[in-house]
């Protein structure tokens, strides 16, 4: 077999040019093929920095006043109501609370005394998830399933989640339920915008996030009358901002070092 | 051979406990799967045809499911722009089973035949049929 320098250097040279535009002709068709597709946010989306709740407990008059912000959350989540059945398997993502369990370091600790305000000591306190600013529950969930969005939000990927329940020991605030049971035939009036959550994974408050993609802000805040404001922490112009400048504002548990994103007006002009 | 009887009788009966199975159903081919799409909101639309190309859809429809999982719950990111440039809202529960409302003739007819468990519907409530 005689191939000689010069014919070996135009065959290597052809195969080089072949092999290039080969290459080429393959990175377009693939381009082409791949999906021309592309994701975006809704343009109505409400975009904020650091979401956060102001709840003025003082606007929070009758037991309806309570009962409408619960409903409103648990209805379109379609949070099962179990408590008939297993009271302390109880599912919530807003709930009430006395003062002395929500604030226990205000109550018991060193800023205990017995003679607290009447009205603030069996004045039940509106609580949900707080979503942290360096929340416990993301650092110790193993699969991620839990994780902080860019706008704070604690958010939570129910495909992810293996229901080890570590998030429920990190939380400090009990803001988290574990589903013992398929929680489908607890759940009264099925809302069939938003799915259920299925047998061995946790769940809490997620600040809406279906409803803030679409423009909303989150439902209690929007049955509550006023009583719970939500707004962006970073934007210095929000109604969150204004009140909270304008107010004397607690947080729970706040030596913990968790920063709450849920503040609340206790002695409010209402109350 | 040794014990040539017992071996042949032993090799016999193994022969046919393997083949058992496949002597059992012969002939009793399960169904070729067919998944229908004709619900009431398909029938009434005036070009039938879904986000994507059929055959798109046929192949890389769990892929796309879970892409738009991920860009949905991790990203935030809500609206799907196809290749024609439509925007669709990325929901299996309030987009994809709005019109395929038929989920036991759409999905599991091809499912069960596959056998795959998808466990979609453990939480994501399909639609309610016949009603």
């Amino acid at each position: 077999m005689g191939m000689d320098r010069r014919e070996f250097l135009k065959l290597a040279g052809i195969t080089t040019v072949a092999g290039l535009s080969g290459l080429t002709a393959s990175t377009i068709l693939r381009n082409g093929l791949s999906e021309a597709t592309q994701f975006s946010l809704d343009p109505k989306a409400l975009i904020g920095k650091r979401w956060a709740m102001v709840i003025d407990i003082s606007k929070f008059k009758t037991d309806e006043d309570y009962t409408k912000v619960i409903d409103a959350c648990h209805r379109i989540h379609n949070v099962p109501n179990v408590t008939d059945r297993a009271p302390n398997l109880e599912i919530k993502w807003i709930w009430k609370e006395t003062y002395g369990h929500a604030f226990p370091g205000q109550y018991v600790n060193e800023q205990e005394h017995e003679y607290l305000e009447e009205g603030l000591k069996h004045k039940p306190f509106i609580i949900h998830c707080n979503h942290c600013d360096n929340p416990p529950c993301v650092r110790v969930c193993p699969t991620k399933a839990t994780y902080k969005r860019p706008d704070g939000i604690v958010m939570q990927d129910m495909h992810r989640c293996i229901g080890c329940r570590f998030c429920m020991a990190g939380c400090p605030f009990g803001a988290r339920s574990f589903n013992f049971y398929d929680p489908r035939p607890y759940i009264k009036e099925m809302n069939m915008e938003y799915p259920t959550r299925t047998k061995g994974v946790v769940e809490k408050c997620t600040f809406c996030f279906e409803r803030l993609a679409v423009g909303l802000k989150p439902a209690c805040a929007e049955a509550s009358n006023g009583a719970m404001v939500f707004g962006d922490l970073k934007d210095p112009k929000s109604e969150v901002r204004e009140i909270l400048r304008t107010n004397y504002s607690i947080r729970r548990k706040p030596e913990l070092g968790t920063l709450p994103s849920v503040f609340y007006i206790v002695g409010g002009k209402n109350a | 051979m040794y014990d040539s009887r017992k071996i042949i009788t032993g090799l016999i009966i193994f022969f046919i406990l393997v083949a058992l199975p496949f002597i059992w159903n012969l002939g009793k081919a399960a169904p070729k799967p067919d998944p229908k799409i004709d619900t009431p909101v398909i029938q009434q639309m005036a070009e039938k045809k879904c986000i994507e190309l059929k055959a798109v859809m046929k192949t890389g429809h769990m892929q796309m499911l879970d892409v738009w999982r991920d860009s949905v719950v991790r990203d935030g990111n809500r609206t799907f722009v196809a290749t024609d440039g439509k925007h669709y809202n990325m929901s299996l529960q309030n987009t994809c089973m709005k019109c395929h409302s038929n989920k036991k003739k759409f999905c599991d007819e091809c499912h069960n035949y596959a056998a795959v468990k998808p466990y979609c519907w453990d939480c994501h409530i399909e639609p309610k049929e016949g009603a």
